[in-house]
């Protein structure tokens, strides 16, 4: 058993009105120091493979056909393996 | 003209589409489950308002995976016009049949109310009853309409004149003022504002009813005729 960890961000060229909206009540309330804010979606994947490379390449697939849209997001993510208790 | 209006879980704008073209022009429309696995015999597809599938990852995100998707995308792909508003076009432009996507309102408001438009291009089967340079005013009803595509593609889409309405008073923060465009063949348009709900004196006029009038003109010329 594999698990993904997936983060799905949007690309730094498309405007993020919710980070945007974090960042000036951050500023408002204070923590001016703050200078980016990013909002992402992040998803846990478990699943069964030949290999680690055969996950990753699953994994790689699945966000790239469903987790993220292209145009508009970008997405990283690891790939574990997991202990299986016997 | 033979109309279908697919039905996704979660979509709330279908019967309108029925009424519209049905009740309103006086051709024929059915409603066609998103699980259908053909749109053989059809003129006209239409991709309705709505919230399909909860609008769940992101809005059209799931639907692009309806058993109905690859008659759709073969549809489209054998000429045939497609026809998605607000939530339908989110899903156009999600499964690749219209370039960019829908991005959340720079105000993070969903936004109902009439807006005016300009139509840009009047020399597509969606809106030949109107005249290029005029403005109409359409019901918006949308959190997720500001519309992006990457420059070089947005350059692309100018070239190519496929804008066909733009806002007169940008609500949304789309890119160039885009309200609605086309694929580079023509016969996918995709649109935020509601042509659908706009049929009829009594509610928010009729400045929608064009775009159905053109449809029919259009596929009256028997452009498509089979699947």
């Amino acid at each position: 058993m594999y698990k993904a960890k997936i983060f799905v961000n949007y690309k730094p060229s498309v405007l993020d009105p919710k980070a945007q909206v974090i960042q000036n009540t951050l500023t408002r309330l204070g923590d001016d120091n703050v200078s980016h804010v990013l909002v992402g979606k992040y998803f846990e994947l478990t699943l069964t493979a030949a290999c680690q490379a055969a996950a990753e390449k699953q994994v790689a697939r699945i966000c790239d056909e469903m987790l993220a849209n292209v145009n508009t997001e970008t997405f990283k993510f690891t790939v574990e393996e997991m202990a299986v208790a016997e | 003209m033979k109309a279908a209006v697919i039905s996704f879980p979660g979509s709330n704008c279908d019967d309108d589409l029925v009424h519209a073209i049905r009740d309103v022009v006086g051709e024929c429309a059915v409603k066609v489950p998103a699980t259908a696995t053909t749109l053989a015999g059809f003129d006209l597809v239409l991709v309705p308002g709505g919230f399909s599938y909860g609008d769940y990852l992101r809005s059209g995100a799931i639907a692009k995976f309806a058993p109905v998707m690859a008659a759709l995308k073969q549809f489209a792909q054998a000429g045939g016009y497609v026809l998605g508003i607000c939530n339908g076009f989110q899903i156009l432009t999600e499964v690749g049949l219209l370039p960019g996507a829908l991005q959340w309102n720079t105000s993070l408001q969903f936004i109902c109310e009439p807006e005016p438009l300009v139509v840009a291009n009047a020399d597509t089967a969606f809106s030949s009853r109107y005249e290029a340079g005029q403005t109409i005013t359409l019901p918006i009803a949308h959190g997720e309409g500001n519309y992006y595509a990457d420059p070089a593609t947005l350059a692309e889409i100018e070239a190519n004149h496929q804008v066909v309405f733009r806002y007169a008073h940008n609500p949304n923060g789309s890119l160039n003022d885009i309200a609605g465009l086309t694929n580079v063949a023509g016969n996918v348009l995709g649109m935020m504002p509601h042509p659908e709900r706009a049929v009829e004196q009594l509610i928010f006029g009729t400045d929608g009813l064009g775009v159905f009038e053109s449809l029919v003109e259009a596929t009256k010329e028997g452009v498509y005729a089979e699947n």
